[in-house]
């Protein structure tokens, strides 16, 4: 399997001399007006192990390949159990929501999305999300929203248990943010196709995975952010709080999360963003919802469906950045005192009086 | 009076290698020299002071100098890298942390220059912010806020957030949240700097009925001589980390340790810092006892005699009894009317403790040089202009 996958190794086989110069340019050129049997028989000595410094890179020096496929392997056999117990709380959580989700009828689902909508941002918002998802409906995505909105949800609870804490530890000791830093940046800039296949080998296909795939991809940001956002609460705060014999619990829920929360929230907002493309993309590994169809829409070049699971996931993507972006405001920018005063709960109380 | 708080040579140097700093500063090598040799900076160098309770003790110097780093070792904001310092005989420079949140949350308050409000929180559980962090009930801490806040002037604002209040209302909030631990000492570093002058007086005045009220010992830092003057009981002076004199606004204001504590009154406004009694002048004046009646002939005469318009007459007891006018007595005289008749309305006296600042007018309007007299109505003596002109000019020369 080695030699297969590799371009390199199957050029000195003696297979395809001819070809592996007619694949190499350069090659080709410094061999001019030649037939193709001198050229298979000048070509064998060329292929020997000898170190050439004009084609340093002939052969392959370090067969990185074969070494992650033999990690991975040995992973794979030590340590099923441990990643069998990694899917366990994910599994039982998105199947609790995905069968909330699908099992309700969809007119709940519309009004329960509006009142949040509502309660969260506004009016605005509660009437553009509840033609959103009527849309949804309308158009023949309804369950596969529904799949893909509790695999996000799924997600982004996940990346925010995770991730708020590792950003809380990263903001109070240098050292942990020095080492968190760079696995992020990997996490971030790695192409999401290439860790589709260690995650398959390691947990198998379906939502599960997707779901821990999402999670890899798009719980960067929510850290990143409420490092900053902690990092950012002004000095003299802390150094007041300190002076008044805060302890580091008060300190972190009663200073520096509530004034770190703007900041928390955009970055939990963006792993919701992140989420949700990743949803499509993992939809090669055999995830359901949106991004299924768009897959198979591509597969039979069917534009039809593409286009309305693209659809489905755009109008999914701006309700629920609204909604969370409004999170990040708190109730005085919006002109209220507390944020039980506005929307369909302060309507409730004011009844109530 | 009873030592609240004690600093013993006390050091504090910034940097990675506090030990080889002190070393330098032991053989007597200065600050600068030591950072440009160890990149150690030496924050505060040997502070020893003991604060009085109950007490306005004033910390000044430029900035720079040293002193919000010296106030932040009194309640370990900072930590100190040698000596003492002593809340009631006790040393919380060796105390554990929970020692140390103990004595934060109950004994020693802190007021800042930047306010340091919680803007999340409103103005209520801003100023009960101490008591929530000792864990003390809702309903308990709102009460003691409201009474803090009510003291302050602000409890109508209860429900406002910081950002809604101005700069002056905003550190009255950061004094209530203060006051509502019910602190021993009050720490107020810089704390009306960031206020415009009116307001910072006003504050001032309102930390002076506080302390009236309530004796608290109060450690304030300042780089400004008039409020020093104005609110301290006594002042200490550092310079480059170092206390250079320790003393009440009078003692430094006449035997000033060196040339840096002199340039302080450079520049400074003399009129607030100069009260009435300081510049009057009891010599090279008539004075006119009055027994009876009589004597206003020789009254008379003893002001034509010495060249003089006026002359102040005072009692046996040396009470001020008001200011007669040449004129005046040649009237009395005439008519046969007794010395009280000869006495002038225009000129008034002003109290001895009245600052320069208030009087310059009365002076400048006023027909002759004004009495002075002692909260006894005892006359102390008079200030002329160009006695007040010479006072006044010292500021730019001095």
């Amino acid at each position: 399997m080695s030699t297969e996958s590799n371009p390199w190794a199957t050029a000195s086989d003696d297979t395809g001399a001819a070809e592996s110069t007619a694949s190499n340019p350069w090659g080709g050129a410094s061999t001019p007006s030649s037939d193709a049997t001198s050229l298979s028989a000048s070509g064998t000595p060329v292929e020997q192990t000898d170190f050439s410094l004009l084609h340093p890179f002939q052969e392959v020096w370090v067969p990185l390949d074969s070494w992650i496929e033999t990690g991975v392997n040995w992973v794979v056999t030590h340590f099923r159990p441990f990643f069998t117990a990694v899917k366990a709380p994910v599994d039982a959580t998105l199947t609790a929501i995905d069968s909330t989700f699908n099992a309700a009828p969809p007119l709940l689902v519309i009004v329960l999305f509006g009142l949040i909508a509502w309660q969260l941002s506004g009016r605005r918002l509660a009437i553009g999300s509840v033609a959103g998802l009527i849309t949804l409906g309308a158009i023949g995505a309804w369950q596969e929203s529904m799949t893909t909105l509790a695999l996000v949800i799924t997600s982004v609870l996940f990346c925010i248990l995770l991730g708020i804490p590792t950003g809380i530890a990263m903001a109070r000791s240098d050292r942990t943010a020095k080492v968190i830093r760079p696995v992020l940046d990997i996490m971030q800039t790695t192409p999401a196709f290439v860790y589709l296949v260690p995650i398959v080998m390691l947990f198998g296909i379906g939502n599960v995975p997707g779901v821990i795939v999402t999670i890899i991809f798009a719980v960067a940001p929510v850290i990143r952010l409420t490092n900053l956002g902690i990092r950012q609460v002004p000095s003299d705060l802390i150094e007041a709080a300190n002076s008044f014999g805060a302890d580091k619990k008060q300190m972190l829920f009663k200073v520096q999360l509530p004034l770190a929360m703007p900041t928390i929230m955009a970055g939990v907002n963006q792993t919701l963003m992140l989420g949700l493309s990743m949803v499509v993309i993992a939809s090669m590994i055999s995830v359901g919802g949106l991004g299924l169809m768009v897959l198979r829409g591509i597969g039979r070049l069917d534009i039809g469906l593409a286009t309305i699971g693209g659809i489905g996931i755009v109008i999914l993507a701006v309700i629920l950045d609204r909604m969370t972006q409004s999170l990040g405001q708190d109730a005085r920018q919006r002109g209220t005192r507390h944020w039980y005063e506005t929307g369909p709960i302060g309507l409730l109380l004011a009844f109530k009086k | 009076m009873v030592t609240k708080l004690e600093v013993k040579n006390l050091y504090k140097i910034f940097g990675e290698h506090p030990k080889k700093a002190l070393k330098m500063l032991e053989q007597g090598i200065n600050k600068d020299e030591i950072f440009k040799k160890t990149g150690q900076t030496v924050g505060v160098k040997n502070a020893s002071l003991a604060i009085e309770e109950g007490e306005i003790f004033v910390v000044m110097g430029l900035s720079g100098s040293g002193k919000s780093t010296l106030v932040r070792l009194l309640n370990r904001l900072i930590e100190p890298t040698q000596g003492q310092v002593l809340i009631d005989g006790h040393d919380i420079t060796k105390v554990d942390d929970k020692a140390l949140r103990d004595v934060r949350r109950s004994k020693i308050s802190m007021v800042f220059q930047s306010f340091a409000l919680m803007p999340h929180m409103n103005v209520l559980d801003n100023t009960a912010f101490g008591l929530e962090l000792s864990g003390v009930d809702v309903q308990e801490r709102h009460e003691k806020a409201r009474d803090a806040l009510a003291q302050v002037g602000l409890e109508s604002h209860a429900n406002s957030y910081p950002d809604e209040l101005s700069g002056g209302m905003q550190q009255r909030v950061g004094l209530a949240r203060a006051l509502t631990n019910n602190p021993d000492i009050l720490l107020m570093d810089e704390a009306f700097s960031a206020l415009d002058p009116l307001i910072r007086t006003e504050m001032q005045d309102e930390l002076v009925r506080l302390q009236s009220e309530h004796q608290r010992t109060v450690v304030f830092i300042s780089h400004d001589l008039d409020e020093a003057m104005r609110i301290g009981d006594r002042i200490a002076i550092m310079q480059g980390g170092e206390v250079v004199q320790v003393g009440t606004p009078d003692d430094i204001l006449h035997n000033p340790a060196n040339d840096y504590v002199r340039s302080f009154f450079k520049g400074v406004d003399v009129s607030n810092v100069f009260c009435a009694k300081d510049i009057a002048s009891k010599s090279s004046l008539t004075l006119i006892k009055k027994d009876s009646s009589e004597g206003l002939i020789s009254g008379l005469k003893l002001l034509n005699e010495n060249e003089r318009d006026y002359g102040y007459v005072i009692d046996k007891s040396k009470r001020f009894l008001g200011v007669v006018s040449a004129s005046s007595l040649h009237d009395v005289i005439k008519n046969k009317q007794t010395l009280a008749e000869a006495i002038i309305d225009e000129v008034q006296p002003i109290a001895a403790d009245t600052s320069i600042g208030d009087i310059i007018s009365i002076v400048a309007h006023s027909p002759c040089a004004v009495p002075v007299i002692d909260d006894q109505q005892k006359y102390v003596g008079v200030i002329s202009k160009a006695r007040l002109l010479e006072t006044l000019d010292r500021e730019a020369t001095v």
